[in-house]
């Protein structure tokens, strides 16, 4: 064995590890666009759960009783503890802090467009934890596997926490759903605008997503974008018969021979325009991250002269 | 620059505060455990922020914070030689010897 490794080379060496399932750790030696492609996606999900905590901050303030207000502030805490779990996994890789805000407020950096949808009614907040959490949870849990060891420790802890998150949401869309009509009819108002939005959650179709193949081979990622949509569509319609809602789409209906549902097109040229910055919410979301950062960047500065002013006051004391 | 790990500090700009690695007690007569990092401007506030950044659920009864810069580490790319000396010493092992069937309590 110790032969044959001298034999290979770093990159096969590398792959050799990676189809053994031996995690990599930061100091390893990796293939710099394995590093590249980590600090892509890692910063790209931490960014999505910063800006994720502001369609359901909107709601904080409006929810209906104070019950609602403490799980809403709960789980809005969580995502930015989930933030801050992903921007030290990424900071393990060499990117820095700063940069990797400074790429999300100049707009390099993406983040996950389902964001970048308006949250119109307290029903929206069910739809939010209900769908898109558990459109995050499929995502997330392959990840908790995934090659690099502190993104897949950080994805554990996601991943425990998120489920409360999943549920509350589901909680709020029976509770609308078993009230008065108008109730009811504020839920379905909000699957249909949440259920194609959420189904694109996932990316592009395979065969338009070029960067999957080598995240698989690097197990990065083990199922693919079809594969965790198909997985999705599959867990929610029996769920929304249950609340005796029905999902926008005549062509949700099971397919006996393929044991799994057959659905329609999703909507890709809306995909990519809302990816490429055209979303009801882009510029709001982007302008409320930035704006946060600038009017907070004196609290920064100031604790760090705070700790300076009092390490200088106890070198001078010892 | 292969040194990247959590005790490099080149990574870190002036405005940057400090990053800590954070170790949490999980209950009492257990080990800290190594949890993950975050960034504080001095101990006091690295401890609270580990708080809420990692005990939201009482995952722990203690908490250490250390700055990253202090954390000195192993290299692994020599790790194979570095750990060798180990790898050819089975009769540190228990299983290494024979024990009659009939010798109990051993």
């Amino acid at each position: 064995m110790e032969t044959l490794e001298k034999d290979l080379s770093r990159d096969d060496q590398f792959q050799a590890r990676i189809d053994a399932d031996v995690r990599i750790e930061p100091k390893d030696w990796m293939p710099d666009a394995y590093r590249k492609t980590l600090i892509r996606q890692i910063s790209q999900h931490a960014h999505s759960e910063i800006v994720g905590m502001l369609p359901e901050g909107n709601w904080i303030t409006r929810a209906p009783s104070l019950k609602r207000k403490a799980i809403l502030l709960a789980k809005v805490q969580d995502e930015a503890g989930h933030g801050l779990y992903l921007y030290s996994a990424a900071e393990t890789l060499g990117a820095s802090r700063d940069q990797m805000l400074a790429d999300l407020h100049s707009g390099k950096a993406k983040y996950s467009s389902i964001f970048n949808y308006p949250t119109l009614s307290w029903a929206d907040m069910g739809c939010v934890g209900w769908l898109v959490d558990g459109a995050a949870i499929l995502n997330q849990v392959p990840l908790c596997r995934t090659s690099y060891g502190p993104y897949a420790r950080a994805m554990v802890r996601v991943c425990k926490e998120e489920s409360f998150h999943q549920r509350q949401g589901f909680e709020i869309m029976q509770t609308l759903c078993a009230g008065a009509p108008v109730q009811k009819e504020m839920a379905q108002e909000a699957l249909n605008r949440w259920w194609w939005p959420t189904l694109m959650m996932f990316g592009p179709k395979d065969s338009e997503s070029p960067n999957t193949e080598q995240s698989m081979k690097w197990r990065i990622k083990r199922f693919t974008n079809d594969e965790l949509r198909q997985k999705f569509v599959d867990m929610m319609v029996p769920q929304a018969e249950f609340l005796g809602l029905t999902v926008p789409d005549e062509k949700a209906q099971w397919n006996e021979a393929r044991q799994a549902y057959d659905f329609g097109e999703v909507d890709w040229n809306e995909f990519w325009s809302v990816v490429k910055g055209n979303g009801l919410c882009n510029h709001d979301r982007l302008q409320a991250r930035v704006q946060a950062h600038e009017e907070g960047a004196w609290v920064l500065e100031a604790a760090l002269a705070h700790a300076a002013k009092r390490a200088a006051r106890e070198a001078v004391a010892a | 620059m292969t040194n990247w790990g959590p005790n490099n500090k080149s990574i870190m700009s002036q405005s940057e505060w400090p990053l800590w690695e954070v170790f949490i007690r999980s209950k009492q007569g257990l080990d800290h455990k190594h949890v993950g990092s975050l960034h504080a401007a001095d101990a006091t506030m690295a401890v609270q922020n580990a708080r809420d950044v990692y005990t939201r659920r009482l995952e722990g009864v203690s908490i250490w914070v250390v700055e990253s810069t202090h954390i000195h580490a192993s290299n692994p790319d020599e790790a194979a030689e570095f750990f060798d000396p180990a790898a050819d010493k089975v009769y540190r092992h228990p299983t290494f010897y024979t024990v009659p069937d009939s010798i109990k309590h051993m």
